[in-house]
This record gives structure tokens, sequence and C-alpha cells, in this order.
């Protein structure tokens, strides 16, 4: 174990931790404004994937399969949001299950349509080589993958915090009920928020497609390590969903690498102390 | 009562017509009743006590795990001490509910899901990643079941068997949400802050409700270790304990054999439609779904007069 094993452990941790980052941003905003726990995230990430391997498969570009996959199961997290989750009301219990039945019909529709075998997104070449800085080999890929967690979660900063829709939401985040008194039409935020975070989980799945692969049950692996990050940061905080995605992604390749057998109790027993000590998770408002 | 009369009269039926059928519906039949306790288990602490666990196949995976661990690794629990196994998986799940509750009870609402969840995750990671004890990804293979006198081998007798566990575990349940005890649980559920300026220790209660739930969630996991033949663990990750949640939520909360319902129509979904065709997920979400979106009540609570 010499200093290269930490500084390539850190390194693959740090851009797990950006994958994490796409997957755990919106849910943490969809907790935020919507007070749901949403079993279906894992499936939006999991749809991600797929539908830019159809878009790949038709049209050979991965540029464009990112965008298209994105926006595509944005819409279909709105429909789910207008159509299902709104009527519901607030009930955490019934929350859960509806969209437990969600993930259900999605994955038997994944199975369905792309079949059960563990499909790779190829990036594009310019993404695929590696690059060598002091010695070490870094994939090109995770140090993009970085890249682009760190500017989108400079657009979401940005938004949420410089501009008026991001005050609107942080109003209904903080009072929901006092955000409705002053003429801010909550329902629109909630359905905005829904979206915009199946647009963030599905480009999670486009990013993480190409060294997790995409397979059935992937939905069900990443969701409970999502809301692992959600809780540790703070449910409704982007920047603890920031936060929390680094301490989880370094936790886990960390932990699978020096101490194997308890790698994944090592992730979720802190989740279940800050739950117990603060529920609010490090950097989450009450 | 007339529930109770109705329940025992759909037991003895099964029980009489069991030996008719094939060995797959008797399987069938045996995981109904296994899945059952579960779902009692989580009636116990959702329908009657107001607490949605979103964990409870962690307290299963303890005792099936025990099971299958004690019979690979020290030969023990084949022979009459089956009952001691049963009584071991009891306490084991009884005990690691007693460790999580001293987190998981603190919360509350959201929090209280998001805590049970993230213990159950806990449960998994050991058996996923614990190879040199769990076996990891692969499990444990069990080697034949337990016999004394009577073989449990043969599926029938082992349906018996975890007939007559299930209507004990019936009734015990049933005796403690009718005493005092299962009357206060209800208030909390009802009204907690309430109950607590009238003098309760609401998180005692909640606290050795959650436990009880933890005992029979063991319980069960014997059962299910020797049902199946083999624990791993798929059997503790996350769908498993969302299921035992929709069987009380589809089945009706607060009624105990809502939980029996619900996991009818699970298991006929999971295991019986699963092997028929190839869309049965559809099915599975769509009652997901369509539970929460029409039945309120649950399907007991179709039926008037449903709450005894």
């Amino acid at each position: 174990m010499d200093a290269n094993f930490w500084l390539i452990q850190t390194f693959n941790g740090v851009s797990y931790g950006a994958l994490l980052f796409l997957l755990a941003s919106g849910l943490t905003l969809i907790f935020g404004v919507m007070r749901i726990v949403n079993l279906s995230h894992g499936a939006y990430f999991l749809l991600g994937g797929y539908v830019a391997i159809s878009v790949m498969r038709a049209s050979g570009s991965w540029l464009l399969a990112l965008p298209i996959a994105a926006l595509a199961i944005a819409l279909l997290g709105l429909f789910v949001e207008r159509v299902f989750l709104r009527p519901l009301g607030f009930d955490p219990l019934r929350q859960v299950l509806l969209t437990v039945g969600f993930a259900f019909l999605f994955q038997q529709a994944a199975l369905d349509i792309w079949g059960g075998d563990n499909l790779i997104i190829q990036p594009p070449p310019a993404l695929s080589a590696s690059v060598v800085v002091g010695g070490l080999h870094l994939p090109v890929y995770r140090i993009f993958m970085v890249a682009l967690a760190c500017a989108i979660g400079l657009a979401l900063w940005f938004a949420m915090e410089r501009t008026r829709i991001g005050a609107i939401v942080r109003a209904t985040v903080d009072d929901a009920e006092m955000a409705r008194g002053i003429g801010i039409d909550t329902s629109k935020v909630s359905m905005f928020i829904f979206a915009l975070g199946a647009f963030l989980a599905a480009l999670g799945g486009v990013i993480g497609g190409a060294f997790l692969g995409i397979y059935p049950g992937l939905d069900f692996e990443v969701l409970p390590v999502a809301f692992a990050v959600v809780i540790i940061g703070g449910m409704g905080s982007l920047a603890g969903a920031a936060i929390g995605s680094m301490l989880v992604g370094l936790a886990d390749n960390f932990g699978k690498a020096l101490f194997p057998e308890i790698a994944y109790f090592s992730l979720y027993a802190p989740m279940v102390l800050i739950l117990a000590m603060k529920p609010t998770g490090l950097l989450g408002r009450e | 009562m007339k529930r109770i009369w109705i329940l025992l009269s759909v037991l003895a039926l099964a029980a009489a017509v069991a030996p008719f059928t094939g060995p797959f519906v008797i399987l069938l039949l045996a995981q109904i009743l296994v899945l059952g306790i579960i779902a009692m288990s989580v009636d116990l602490l959702l329908g009657y006590t107001g607490l949605p666990s979103l964990g409870q196949a962690a307290y299963l995976g303890v005792g099936a795990y025990l099971t299958a661990i004690l019979a690979t690794k020290f030969g023990f629990g084949l022979g009459w001490d089956f009952w001691l196994v049963v009584l071991m998986g009891m306490a084991a799940g009884a005990a690691t509910a007693g460790f999580f509750g001293l987190f998981a009870i603190r919360a509350s609402g959201v929090y209280f899901l998001m805590i049970t969840l993230a213990l159950g995750m806990c449960v998994w990671g050991l058996a996923y990643r614990w190879n040199s004890v769990t076996g990891g990804d692969n499990g444990i293979n069990m080697r034949g079941r337990p016999k004394f006198g009577i073989e449990l081998a043969n599926d029938l007798t082992f349906f018996y068997v975890v007939l007559g566990l299930f209507i004990a575990s019936f009734f015990a349940l049933h005796l403690l949400v009718s005493s005092p005890f299962g009357k206060s649980l209800v208030g909390i559920r009802e009204r907690e802050l309430r109950m607590r300026i009238l003098g309760y220790n609401t998180w005692l209660h909640k606290y050795i409700a959650f436990v009880i739930a933890g005992g029979f969630g063991g319980l069960a996991g014997v059962l299910w270790a020797h049902l199946n033949g083999i624990v791993s663990p798929v059997d503790v990750l996350l769908p498993a304990s969302v299921d035992a949640l929709l069987m009380v939520v589809l089945g009706g909360p607060g009624t105990l054999v809502g939980g029996l319902i619900g996991a009818t129509v699970v298991v006929f979904l999971r295991e019986y439609l699963a092997t028929m065709v190839q869309w049965w997920q559809y099915v599975l979400g769509a009652v997901y779904v369509l539970t929460i979106l029409y039945l309120p009540g649950g399907i007991m609570g179709l039926f008037k007069g449903g709450k005894a």
C-alpha cells in the first residue's frame, strides 16, 4: 500500500462520488420540496441508460444520446408526478409503495424492451483514453465525470441561490404553506423539481452506464446508496448532497479495498447513526 | 371473533386439501404462511402502532442465516433441537430488533421509514459481503430439513408444522393486540402526544412492539431457511421488505388477518404467475399502484364490520 494506492483509490472514490451526486442531487431536491421518499429514483437512472443505448444504436452519437435520454425521462417523471403522485397528498407510506409500484413497472418494461443482458454505454473515443498525471494512469472518462458533476453542481447552485425560480423553490422547501400564502404555485414547483430530479437521475444513468453497465436490478442497487448520500448530507440540501456524495464515494471505494467483508455495512451504519443523532443530516435545515 | 372462525376454517380447508394437491401447491401454501407471519409482524408495527417499517426483512434474514449457519457449520437443529433453533431464531430476531430499536424508535414519520431502510441495508451489507460467515452472494445451501420421529423433508409434513406455527403466532399476536398493552399501542398510533400526556411511556411501548415484531420476523426466517433450502442476500434485499409492507397495506392494516391475504396475493404473483408468464411484474406493479389509489383500507376494509 504505497502512495499510489491511496491516490488511485481517492481518485476512484471521488469520481464515483461525482456519479452519486448526479443521482442524489435530484433525490434530495425532490425530498426537500415534496417530502416524498421516492423509491423509483433508481428506475429513472436505469431507464436513462437504456434510452441512451437506443438513441446511440439509432444515431451512433453519444453526445446526442445524453440530452435526449435525460429529457425523455424528465417527461416520464413529469407524467408520473402529475397523474399519480400529486393527487396522493402527503402520506409517506403510500408514496413509498406507489413509487415502488412504478419501479417494478419500469423494471419489467425495461426487461421487455432491452432484454436482460448487461449493456455497456460506449463513450466517444476522446473520453475513452487515459492520461498520465504524475506517474498515475487516470482514465479521461472519470476526470470528465468529476468535471461534469462540478459543472452541474455549480449550475444547480447558481439556479437555486441566484435566480428567481431558485428563490421560489427555496421558499417552498422552507415553508410550503407560507409560500402558498404569498402566491407561489407550489404544485408547479413540485412538478418542476420532480422532472428535474428524473432528468438528473437519467443523466447519471447515461454517465454511469459506461463503467457500471446497464442491467436489470441496477435500479435497486443504486437506490439505497443514493439514499445514504441524501441522508448523510441532509435531505433537501444541495451542498449536503455534494459532501455526502464525496463521503459515500470514498467510503465505498476504501471500504471495498481495505475491509471488503464489511464494505457495505460501513456505508449504511453511518446513515443509521446520522438518522438517530441528527435526522436533518450534516447540512440539512430545520 | 367471527374473523377468527373464518380464518380457522380457511386454514382447516387448506390443511384438508393440501394432501390432494401437488408438491408445488404445498410449497406455495407454506410460503404464504411463512410470509404471513412476517406480514403480521409488520402489521403489529404499522397497523397497530403506526410505525411503517421499511426493513422488516432484516429480522427474517437474521433468523434464516442463524438457522442455515447452525445447520451447515455445526449440524445443529436437524433433529429435536429444531425446536431450540425456532426459539433461538425468535430470540435472535428480537435481540437484533432490540439493538436496532435503540436507533429507530427515536425517529418518526419519514425518518422512521429511512432509518429502518438503512438498518435493513446494514444487514444486507453483511449478508452480501461477509463471505466467511454468510457465503456472500451465493448464500448458504441447506442440507436437508430436520427429522425427529417425523420427517420434515416431506413437504406435506413440513407444511403442517408451518401451519401449526402460523396459528400459534396468530393467536399470540391476537392476544397481544387485544390486551391493554395492544390498546395503548393503538392509542399511540392515533395520537401519541395524548398518550404521553396521559402518562404512558410511549417510547417503551413502541420499543417493545418493535422487539416483538423482530422476534416473529426471526421465526419466519427459521422457517424460510428450511422451506427454500437456501438462504441468500436476496432474502434481505429492499424489495423483500417492501413486499412485506405491501402485504399489510393490501390486506388491510390493523387486522392481522389482512397480512395473510396480502401474502397470498404476493406469493401468487411472485411464485406462481412468474412461472407462467413473462409479464408478471406488470401485475405486481399494478397491484402496488392500484392498492394505493383505490384500496385505502385494504381488502379487509372492503367488508363491512371488518373491524372486530
